[in-house]
């Protein structure tokens, strides 16, 4: 028990107490956090995954600004009840580049991780403006203000560049037609080429919000819309044994 | 002052310490509690052999019992679709309109189509089907698109008016605002609510009887019955999917409607559609 009667060291003196405290709580750490880091079977690879356009960045930006993540998460549990209301459990890739991921752990409204597509964009500006008007037993708050403040995209550029600088692969041209793929998006009539060759084709260019200007209702939409759409799970099967 | 109290003979050993002439008893912890605390280090040590645990350095252990929570999700899903498949494939082989002659078939369709319902359908058509503004009621005998089990399912499979879908049931009504002057406007909302004997000016509704002819009877019908090929809504049921009001008539001729309904085909199982299928058509309403 000689080690024992050396523990009468520590804690007899303060400083070397803090000291030992911290060294277990840091190899703690480490054990749990540093192989996430370098595990090959923590992020699997999928296909369909790509940065959120400008339009869409912004209405992650107003998601967050909003506090939409206080009652709603975006991430859907592997259990039965989960899969069968949402869809198909979340998968580490999916949330790949999300600065801040949205995870949450609370809900008090639905999870969101696939609500795009669920329903039309209609709906998604009528439940905006008053949720109550379509889900009469929802205790969502209203935010048919979006609907009036318009938006130009002026800073998105910014906000893609801080991301760019954590790990998001924006492009140089992504960064440089910011604000003209975040207007493209929301006006079909517009000549949104550009848009989809730097993002994809399956980049949904609707008028969100139909109205003609572009607000921030266009931005939430189309950020609602697209969550959980980019892998095609007709197409990937996960492994189960992860 | 307080005098220190004599030890006692038999009382245990202290710890040695004394602060300002106070000394602790080193009683030994309770057996209870020693004994808890190595069962536990115990069932750590199990624990980590059996279930996913030890980061290594590709993977992590997965445990002797190969239990994970995917597979776990994964081994349900498929323990209640075993369970379900006899009545999924007779559901999917049955045709649609002998269902409903099979009353344990039945049963099945319109418990399962509730529940699918509930989930996937409620947020816009109302937990008790009963619509909302824009969205249309399906308990009622209005139909946009046809309200036969065909017409039903091909809906939900396909949608309406959406981009996944190449089949998606499609119509525009173009926005008259471009087209008609205002009072041309006024005058057909006139005639549209002389339709449903709602009070309107009968001259204006008299001029607008011409303006409808010429422009919309094409669509909603010379009568104004509409023509579910077209999802062109029936304007003499007083049945309003966006309101009936002079205001939102005109408002509706002005800059047209476009209601979208997403399909269903990717999302739900061919068993799925035709029990939810069955649940709406026996609501009230289908044909």
């Amino acid at each position: 028990m000689a080690i024992l009667d050396k523990h009468k060291i520590l804690e007899t003196n303060a400083t070397l107490l803090l000291v030992f405290s911290f060294l277990v709580v840091t190899i703690g750490g480490i054990v749990q956090i540093a192989p996430l880091f370098y595990l090959e079977n923590t992020i699997e690879k999928v296909e369909g995954m790509r940065p959120y356009t400008p339009l869409e960045m912004a209405g992650r930006e107003i998601y967050i600004r909003e506090g939409c993540y206080v009652c709603h998460s975006q991430m859907i549990r592997p259990m039965r009840d989960e899969v069968e209301r949402y869809g198909h459990y979340s998968l580490a890739a999916e949330s790949m580049y999300d600065h801040p991921f949205q995870w949450g752990s609370k809900r008090t409204g639905p999870d969101l991780a696939r609500v795009g597509g669920r329903y039309s964009d209609q709906w998604h500006v009528d439940h905006l403006r008053d949720p109550q008007s379509v889900v009469p037993e929802s205790v969502m708050p209203k935010y048919g203000f979006l609907e009036h403040r318009k938006i130009d995209g002026k800073y998105i550029a910014d906000i893609m560049k801080a991301n760019a600088v954590v790990g998001t692969p924006y492009t140089e041209e992504m960064l440089a037609n910011a604000q003209a793929d975040f207007r493209a998006q929301a006006d079909p009539d517009s000549d949104y080429d550009g848009l989809l060759e730097r993002y994809g084709d399956k980049v949904s260019v609707r008028n969100f919000d139909g109205q003609p200007e572009l607000t921030e209702a266009d931005a939430m939409v189309a950020y609602l819309q697209m969550l959980g759409t980019l892998v095609d799970f007709s197409t990937f099967t996960p492994d189960a044994s992860r | 002052m307080s005098k220190t109290p004599e030890k006692l003979p038999g009382d245990p050993k202290t710890t040695g310490h004394s602060w300002d002439g106070l000394e602790e008893f080193d009683n030994p912890m309770p057996r209870w509690w020693l004994w808890t605390f190595y069962v536990t280090i115990i069932w750590g040590v199990i624990y980590t052999i059996m279930y996913p645990a030890w980061p290594l350095v590709q993977s992590a252990t997965a445990g002797v019992t190969g239990w994970s929570s995917r597979g776990e999700v994964q081994e349900e899903m498929v323990s209640f679709e075993e369970a379900n498949a006899p009545w999924n494939a007779k559901l999917v082989e049955t045709p649609l309109e002998q269902i409903s002659s099979d009353a344990e078939l039945q049963q099945y369709a319109v418990n399962a189509g509730g529940a699918v319902f509930r989930t996937w359908c409620a947020q816009c058509h109302g937990s008790g089907a009963q619509g909302a503004p824009g969205f249309p009621n399906l308990l009622d005998d209005a139909w946009l698109w046809g309200g036969t089990l065909e017409d039903i399912e091909f809906t939900i499979a396909h949608g309406i008016r959406n981009e996944e879908s190449d089949d998606a049931r499609y119509s525009e009504m173009p926005a008259f605002g471009e087209i008609l002057e205002k009072e041309e406007i006024a005058q057909v909302v006139q005639y549209v609510m002389s339709l449903t004997n709602a009070q309107s000016d009968d001259a204006a509704a008299q001029a607008g009887k011409v303006v409808f002819e010429d422009n919309c009877a094409a669509c909603h019908g010379e009568d104004g019955t509409g023509d579910v090929f077209q999802g062109a809504p029936n304007l003499t049921d007083a049945i309003w999917l966006y309101g009936g009001s002079e205001e939102a008539l005109t408002e509706t001729v002005t800059y047209s409607r476009f209601g979208v309904m997403p399909a269903w085909e990717n999302r739900l199982t061919d068993a799925q559609i035709r029990a939810v299928t069955a649940y709406v058509h026996q609501l009230g309403g289908g044909q």
